[in-house]
């Protein structure tokens, strides 16, 4: 435990699985300049991910782990034990020991001395037990449907224990986001368990930096309305948290994008439903009274977020197999092109007969605006659009209804309207998700260190 | 004035299985009052009526000039079930900034040439 005064810095360098795998070294750069008790983490996953991860490792017991793990962290392991600055990441995944392997691997290749690495465990519920603890809490509609995995959202607390405990790198399945930052700020702080006010003040500065880029000018550029400097060189978010919960936050030196109050503000929302109760694991932030300032450039306040105390559940988020997806497109261009891909459309329908549900797209006309079940599209008046993608994409169990569908699209080259051109298909399986709260005593979470 | 929300405000959407929040912030505090007034749960569950939301709920956040609106099962199944290309509801923001607002004369800027100044310029 450390009560120091000073603010304890947090950067982010991953908002999801695939990001930027060059991001994390302006932040570390920034972070050793600082020279300041400090931790460095990557947010790793989407709902879906994680399933896919489950997918992974049961195809190969070695897998299941971020597929980025080694390029995200080659370039500033070394950088990072050097400095003190601590690793906390829900990289593992569906399999955090294999992970946390991978990283003394790449420590020993580096040449670097042997880090004290510890798993974050508890979350999985994919085995026959876990599907009977949540099957009670799951949705009426998916008693009938294969049961593929479960994953409870883990909090902050056995984060900062390993860290207490030693750790220098902390690798987690599913934990919650914002408790990857909480985790490292309340092992830094020691703040009580039940410190409300702070621990929902770091959470939702754990949530500012969870989506990576998103906080500093990322999902955020609007030619003319909101424009964004550098865009393509864009910095990832710093956290300075305060002894009080409250933050700053900024960027790393000599990279683009913004931080300013409309960047923040965005994000603070980001995925939130009531602003008086953002639940995590760790507490239930309010942020209806939280104020968010400059106090310079790329340097944002928040402040006045309150906190309450924590549900006696822990979401979970199970997966079922979800049936097949199909989608297929064909392109028309030129003079009355939209009247063609209209016509493509009905035949297509026609042929299909309605025994089965189809969407139906116009890109070009109204796509991804419409609804799956057509009336944006229906209610929208034929117009001269001269270049249109037609799309269809259907959902069925039933993998040769999916196929029909695609022949179906590839035969509109020699039979469909005039002009047709650039099929494209394809076909994969799908996960159906669902949420659900189960008592916190059915997925207790735990922490060890990897031999 | 009659102007597209796009003019006086900004936006974000995000999601949570099947359930959308979009949230919506005037660039300039004397906007608040008129978005209160104006962007009403009745008139955004109209605009979205497509989706069939089974329910539309609207959270203010004064501090914040701000306010969120949680659109439930409004996204054909989520991420995992929808047909959509867009099967976050990612651009759903940009459709509720397509919303018309009337706003009074002494709040419109105007340039020199007596077009409609947009608000984010003069506020660079």
């Amino acid at each position: 435990m450390n009560s120091a005064r000073e603010d304890y810095l947090v950067g982010c360098a991953a908002g999801g699985s695939g990001d930027r795998v060059d991001a994390a070294a302006p932040v570390v750069a920034t972070l050793i300049k600082r020279n300041r008790p400090a931790a460095l983490i990557f947010e790793n996953l989407a709902e879906r991910t994680l399933a896919l991860a489950q997918l992974a490792k049961r195809a190969n017991p070695n897998a299941g782990y971020e597929p980025l793990l080694d390029e995200e962290l080659r370039p500033i392991l070394g950088d990072c034990l050097r400095h003190g600055i601590t690793i906390v990441s829900n990289f593992g995944a569906a399999n955090p020991r294999g992970a946390a392997a991978h990283i003394l691997r790449l420590a020993a290749e580096l040449g670097l001395p042997r880090p004290r690495v510890a798993v974050v465990e508890g979350d999985d519920l994919s085995n026959p037990q876990g599907e009977a603890l949540l099957r009670p809490f799951l949705p009426p509609e998916y008693a009938g449907r294969a049961f593929v995995s479960a994953n409870a959202y883990q909090g902050a607390i056995p984060i900062a224990e390993a860290l207490n405990g030693g750790a220098q790198v902390v690798v987690t399945g599913r934990v919650a986001d914002p408790s990857l930052t909480l985790g490292p700020a309340l092992a830094h702080f020691g703040w009580a368990r039940d410190d409300w006010d702070r621990l929902a003040g770091a959470t939702m500065a754990g949530h500012l930096l969870e989506c990576g880029a998103q906080a500093t000018g990322g999902y955020f550029a609007d030619p003319g309305f909101k424009d964004v400097p550098d865009l393509p060189r864009v910095g990832y978010p710093i956290a300075e948290i305060g002894a009080d919960g409250s933050c700053v936050l900024t960027k790393p030196h000599d990279t683009g994008g913004l931080v300013d109050v409309r960047t923040v503000k965005e994000q603070l929302l980001y995925e939130v439903h009531d602003p008086a109760a953002y639940i995590t694991p760790d507490v239930v932030a309010d942020i209806t009274a939280a104020e968010v300032s400059q106090v310079a450039a790329h340097r944002v306040r928040l402040s006045g977020v309150r906190g309450h105390p924590r549900t006696p559940t822990l979401k979970a988020l199970a997966f079922f197999e979800g049936g097949w997806l199909g989608e297929a497109e064909i392109s028309y261009a030129g003079r009355n092109a939209e009247a063609r891909a209209r016509l493509a459309m009905d035949v297509v329908r026609s042929r299909m007969g309605s025994g089965i549900k189809l969407r139906f797209d116009l890109i070009g006309v109204l796509s991804i605006h419409g609804d799956d079940e057509g009336s944006m599209l229906d209610a929208h008046a034929p117009g001269d659009a001269r270049d249109v993608r037609l799309r269809v994409a259907v959902k069925h169990d039933d993998s040769r209804e999916i196929d029909r569908m695609l022949r179906e699209v590839y035969s509109l080259w020699l039979c469909g309207p005039a002009g047709g051109g650039g099929v494209r298909t394809s076909k994969r399986l799908r996960l159906s998700s669902a949420a659900c709260l189960v008592p916190r005593e059915g997925a207790p979470a735990r922490w060890r260190f990897v031999e | 004035m009659r102007l597209p929300l796009h003019r006086i405000a900004h936006s974000r959407a995000g999601d949570k299985g099947n359930h959308s929040n979009i949230s919506l912030f005037a660039y300039q505090p004397e906007y608040f009052g008129l978005l209160i007034e104006q962007v009403t749960e009745e008139r955004v569950a109209a605009l979205f009526a497509a989706r069939r939301p089974t329910s539309v709920r609207r959270y203010l956040l004064p501090n914040l000039h701000g306010m969120n609106f949680v659109l439930e099962n409004a996204l054909d199944g989520g991420v995992n079930d929808s047909l959509n290309l867009d099967m976050h509801g990612k651009s759903l923001s940009f459709l509720l900034l397509g919303l018309e607002v009337t706003v009074p004369d002494a709040l419109v800027l105007r340039n020199h040439d007596g077009n409609v100044e947009t608000i984010s310029r003069l506020c660079r």
